[in-house]
């Protein structure tokens, strides 16, 4: 693929956190971590899908003001941004293997529409559904 | 940075001090001047409620779950969500309810039972007060409706139109009538 959507962007609360999250319990790996100042960019990347970068970014100066950056907080936190969706292979075995590492799920797997689907959150609230590829 | 939380410790009591505190410069405001620490353990009670709406979930326990005070609970969740907590549950045991009504051939007694009401009264009632209509009359219509799902997601549409268990039942029958063909027995008949 030459043209597509390359980067599309989460608000985390604490991009350290997220980083570890997306990393060391989904199983992305880190593509650019870079740094100016205050300010890092970071994405990361499903090792399926190296044409497509998921940036962890933290709402606040210089790119947004104060009082924009804690409205974005807020409603992260109290999950108001939009849905995600992970497909993986195996949403059972996913699930298990997630919860083992403490991921928060909201629901556990449920077999509907044909597939099989489960729901978590990262430690900022964003919300995933988590589905299971048909074949 | 209130960001510094930890995740693990959520579903224990909490250091509710602090959360209050923090809360409390922003009970005046909008929603965005609450808390985010706050936010996201009230999330939690919200996501335990769409997860298991069918359960009971006094203040005590939900407040248990973000790890806030009962009344701090009650009146944060409404300044977050809009909604005060039980009615946000009843919304949600509702919309259970009316999908039931629409995807299932439960009797209405038993989706009552299902999505959490302790009586078939107490639904009908609720059902009627929330919806304008009663939970049959519901039935009615979404059956009827059925077959506008055209601009519904495919995953959807899918369900709604599976067959019923009947056509199901039959199709097995005539795979063992079929099965059966020049079998000792089918000469007897």
């Amino acid at each position: 693929m030459s043209q597509g959507v390359e980067v599309v962007g989460l608000y985390v609360r604490d991009q350290e956190e997220a980083r570890a999250f997306y990393v060391e319990k989904l199983g992305f790996r880190v593509h650019t971590d870079v740094r100016n100042g205050d300010y890092r960019w970071l994405t990361v990347q499903h090792p399926d899908q190296p044409s497509f970068q998921l940036g962890l970014f933290a709402p606040g100066p210089p790119v947004l003001d104060a009082a924009t950056a804690q409205t974005l907080r807020a409603m992260v936190a109290k999950g108001a941004m939009p849905p995600l969706v992970l497909v993986v292979d195996d949403c059972r075995a996913a699930y298990d293997r997630m919860r083992v590492q403490g991921v928060e799920f909201t629901q556990e797997p449920v077999d509907r529409f044909g597939t099989v689907d489960a729901g978590f959150r990262d430690p900022s609230g964003n919300g995933w559904k988590m589905i299971q590829a048909r074949r | 940075m209130p960001s510094k939380v930890h995740p693990a410790r959520s579903e224990r009591p909490a250091p509710a001090g602090r959360v209050r505190r923090a809360a409390g410069a922003g009970t005046s405001g909008g929603p965005a001047s609450q808390d985010p620490v706050l936010l996201r353990r009230l999330l939690r009670a919200k996501d335990r409620m769409d997860a298991g709406s069918h359960e009971e979930w006094p203040v005590r326990r939900l407040a248990r779950v973000s790890g806030v005070s009962e009344a701090h609970f009650a009146r944060s969740f409404k300044q977050a969500f809009g909604v005060p907590p039980h009615r946000y549950l009843l919304t949600r045991r509702i919309e259970r309810a009316t999908a039931l009504l629409r995807d299932t051939d439960l009797s209405i007694t038993e989706i009552a039972f299902h999505t959490g009401w302790e009586s078939l009264g107490t639904f009908g009632r609720t059902f009627r007060d929330v919806t304008g209509e009663s939970p049959g009359a519901i039935r009615t219509r979404a059956r009827a409706a059925a077959h506008e799902l055209g601009r519904v997601p495919v995953c959807v549409v899918s369900a709604a139109h599976r067959p019923d268990l009947t056509i199901a039942v039959s199709e097995k029958r005539r795979r063992v009538a079929g099965g059966m063909i020049g079998s000792p027995r089918e000469e007897v008949r």
